[in-house]
């Protein structure tokens, strides 16, 4: 499933036309990411969390030639699944 | 930010009443749990991609108690962050 599949289920159930549909769904997608991006997270009951999380600086090594390296502090994104998801995968 | 203020600022930004806002969030999260329940993976460009994995029946133990048990086989999803959105959140 790609963003134009997504677009079009919005389309058939939303009642918008395909255009506004595919700038709703954009829209959508903008908010989310300038809401991580500025470090807040976002809550989607029963889909789930996506979380920026901050990591400290910390010493790895090259796996190819064993050097040691210091692998700098570093944000992350983390989605954690809702339990409502997890259950609706795994249903029957 | 939680659904209710996601649908909020989708409609102060496209001008839409709060209760159609609330409906394409709502659509949009229900077309991606419905995708991912029927296993088909999702890639959303300049977000990242959603993937089931399945995990076959094994022999855990209850890390309290120490005491084996069955763990019956399961599906788990999994969200790769894309590559803007990554760099955009790792600055």
């Amino acid at each position: 499933m790609t963003k134009a599949d997504i677009v079009e289920k919005i389309y058939e159930r939303v009642g918008f036309s395909k255009k506004e549909s595919a700038e709703l769904v954009e829209t959508v997608f903008d908010i989310i990411k300038n809401t991580l991006e500025g470090g807040d997270k976002i809550k989607i009951a029963g889909f789930g969390n996506f979380v920026v999380k901050e990591k400290a600086d910390r010493r790895g090594r090259n796996p190819q030639t064993g050097e040691e390296i210091t692998i700098s502090a570093r944000k992350i994104l983390t989605f954690k699944p809702s339990q409502v998801l997890k259950s609706s995968l795994n249903k029957e | 930010m939680n659904k209710s203020e996601l649908s909020e600022t989708l409609a102060v930004k496209y001008g839409l009443s709060l209760k159609k806002a609330e409906e394409v969030v709502t659509a949009i999260f229900d077309t991606l749990t419905e995708a991912l329940g029927t296993g088909e993976r999702i890639e959303i460009r300049g977000f990242g991609s959603f993937v089931v994995n399945d995990y076959k029946a094994y022999t855990g133990r209850n890390p309290k108690t120490g005491e084996a048990i069955e763990v019956k086989p399961k599906k788990l999803p999994f969200f790769k962050v894309g590559k803007d959105l990554r760099e955009r959140v790792g600055h």
